[in-house]
């Protein structure tokens, strides 16, 4: 009998079993463990006070990115992140643990600085205490979020015992229409599916707006799988992938290199595959999109309205929306273009990437902030900073008026005091809308870095198709 | 290492609303830092449970009586869903929670929950609607009783349902076993696989480091 196609996941999830558990629950081989000043210094400590030592240090590597200031000279630190950096540099150095510290290349948000440096490779797992990781999913690895204590098992035994996920197929069919990114492909399928309806999941995004994509619009697409429940996102690895990987500083060379792309090219689904739950979605149907509410599963294109409780029946649903809508401070049934702004942040793990800042530079370029607006432009690395002042991005956006900022996540969790004054409204590039996320009852929108840039630039939410070149 | 969970009767609160985050059960500013534990209980449900000027808002159902005694919450669908953070169970740990019932959860968590003895059930979202309207009715008096050995919930009024649960997780909530010391006991097998690996994967097991 033939056997049955396989999915990556499967795949994947395999080739990392180190011993079977029970039915559907195995202990798998971690291949990268990323570490950040939130909990990075943590975990070393609790494995020490257990009378425990790091298992696999040269599988380990660290970075400071959500507590330190994005300030030039990371001046205002506060101090606690400050007290988390020199415990992320006293604790990595004891257990021998590569650390990309502040103003060295390699520093930057960890889900940005893993694919960028060659750590992140396809068919490898990858787990971060951050649930974001399902970023890494982009290049066709299997990467996900874990808590402190599975941080610390980790550290400790370099595995970590997993319950096999059910899988999903989210196919986005057709051409990308012109001025729509893959920020609002995923957010466009977190509309239509909810932010639960992959929860349980491991989703794999296939179809040829996919494959259209280059690698940094799929690690867009991978980072908001958390925002629709699925811990895992992935994107079958292609020629587009190999070519972003070669020469990258720990990517394989040599023989090694031929070695490992002969091994990735059998990672993608097999053609009969078969998935628990499959989704399609048309993109040539995708508007710019922009969130109203305070979940991610609230949103709508840009051309729409802001959805009236009174137009649904279900109680339970009616008053969802209202708690949204008074949250938010906005009126059922206006249209959501042209709701003033006070902030406008582009950065975070999800949109800090070089293409990332092109997109917003070229709405920016020869234009002016709107008066009273403060526009952040957020690096998401060292490097990407380095490149992106190289092709003179950074003076497009100060001559707009935006400031330009050092990397980290900043503003997209407020961990290091920069935040949005209450009350006040954001459109962000960021991943989540949640209440208070960017500062207590700051309200905050996410868009595409094209779309947040033609907000700062309107001094409201605008539809960047007008404003394109 | 997690306390054992075996049976629990206590006052549910319910928290109903859709897809309560780990942002909103515990604010990131409160969990900057390597001394966060044992801080966190008083800031669960920050942003719901005090009002601007920092006062407790009286509307929030667990600054109500009886439900400041709550243990158990009753919780709408997704909760849980969002970030990472650990400290989100640790903040309704040290607010005295130990179980959460709800139709769904967020994947990580759930598994969160486990990893500090708190248990996690899912059961249909009818059940988890009955379970808060006869919480309504009965004004918090009747409470909520869970057997985790017989896989039961006992409702306010005394209607008994069964939920399922991952034996695995069950049995490491009855124990109080700490997986940390489990998987070291597997140490033989990890080396074992990563030696194999090494020929199989080079590129993974040397990274950087083959020029």
């Amino acid at each position: 009998m033939e056997q049955p196609g396989r999915t990556m996941l499967a795949k994947i999830w395999d080739q990392h079993v180190i011993a079977h558990i029970s039915d559907d629950t195995d202990l798998l081989h971690v291949d990268r463990h990323l570490l950040h000043d939130l909990g990075g210094s943590r975990g070393l400590l609790d494995l020490r006070s257990r009378g425990l030592t790091v298992h696999n240090p040269e599988l380990t590597f660290a970075t400071p990115d959500h507590a330190i200031s994005t300030a030039h000279g990371r001046a205002g630190t506060i101090k606690i992140g400050l007290e988390l950096l020199t415990a992320l540099r006293t604790e990595t150095s004891a257990s021998g643990i590569q650390l990309f510290d502040v103003d060295e290349p390699g520093q930057g948000i960890v889900h940005v600085i893993g694919p960028e440096l060659g750590l992140s490779l396809p068919g490898c797992l990858i787990v971060c205490g951050d649930s974001h990781t399902c970023t890494h999913g982009g290049l066709g690895a299997l990467a996900f979020g874990i808590g402190s204590s599975e941080l610390t098992h980790v550290l400790a035994t370099q595995a970590l015992i997993q319950r096999r996920p059910k899988t999903m197929r989210a196919k986005f069919e057709g051409k990308l229409p012109l001025g729509i990114t893959a920020k609002d492909m995923i957010l466009a399928l977190i509309g239509h599916v909810g932010a639960a309806g992959g929860t349980g999941y491991a989703v794999e995004y296939a179809g040829s707006a996919i494959r259209d994509l280059p690698v940094e619009g799929r690690l867009t697409i991978c980072n908001l799988s958390i925002e629709l429940g699925a811990k895992m996102g992935m994107i079958a690895p292609d020629e587009k992938t190999f070519e972003y990987v070669k020469g990258r500083p720990y990517a394989p060379q040599g023989e090694m290199w031929e070695q490992a792309v002969k091994a990735w090219r059998q990672l993608p689904s097999d053609a009969d595959a078969v998935f628990d739950r499959e989704v399609v979605i048309d993109v040539t149907r995708i508007k710019p999109q922009v969130t109203w509410g305070i979940s991610p599963e609230h949103v709508i294109g840009v051309d729409g309205h802001i959805p009236d409780p009174a137009a649904t029946s279900d109680p339970e649903r009616r008053a969802a929306l209202q708690t949204a809508l008074d949250y938010m401070g906005l009126t059922a049934g206006a249209p959501i273009a042209g709701t003033p702004v006070d902030w406008v942040f582009i950065g975070s793990c999800t949109n800090s990437r070089l293409s990332d800042l092109r997109a917003a530079a070229e709405v920016a370029r020869g234009r002016k902030v709107a008066p009273g607006v403060r526009a952040w432009i957020v690096p998401g690395s060292e490097n990407v900073k380095r490149a992106a002042v190289a092709e003179g991005l950074d003076k497009i956006f100060t001559e707009a008026g935006f400031e330009w900022r050092e990397p980290g996540c900043s503003m997209c969790l407020a961990a290091n005091g920069e935040t949005v004054a209450p009350g006040q409204r954001s459109v962000s590039t960021s991943n989540r809308n949640f209440i208070g996320r960017q500062g207590p009852r700051a309200r905050t929108h996410l868009a595409s870095p094209a779309s947040a840039a033609a907000a700062a630039i309107s001094g409201a939410i605008a539809d960047v198709r007008m404003m394109e070149r | 290492m997690p306390k054992p969970f075996d049976k629990l009767s206590a006052v549910a609160a319910p928290i109903m609303r859709t897809n309560i985050d780990t942002d909103v059960i515990i604010r990131i500013e409160r969990l900057v830092g390597n001394g966060i534990r044992g801080t966190l209980g008083k800031w669960a449900f920050g942003s719901l449970r005090y009002l601007p000027d920092g006062s407790e808002n009286p509307e929030f159902i667990l600054n109500r009586e009886p439900y400041r005694e709550a243990e158990i919450l009753v919780t709408g669908p997704n909760f849980g869903c969002g970030s990472s953070r650990e400290g989100a169970v640790w903040a309704l740990q040290e607010r005295g929670i130990r179980a959460v019932i709800g139709s769904g959860f967020g994947d990580i968590f759930f598994a969160n929950c486990f990893q500090n003895g708190i248990l996690p059930i899912i059961v249909d979202k009818a059940v988890v609607d009955g379970l808060a309207a006869e919480i309504e009715l009965t004004q918090g008096a009747g409470r909520i009783g869970i057997d985790l050995e017989e896989q039961t919930i006992t409702s306010p009024m005394g209607k008994t349902h069964r939920f399922e649960i991952d034996p695995r997780r069950r049995d490491g909530l009855l124990k109080g076993l700490d997986e940390v010391a489990l998987t070291l006991q597997r140490d033989d097998d990890i080396r074992a696989f990563q030696a194999a690996d090494r020929n199989q994967r080079p590129w993974i097991h040397f990274a950087g480091k083959q020029a």
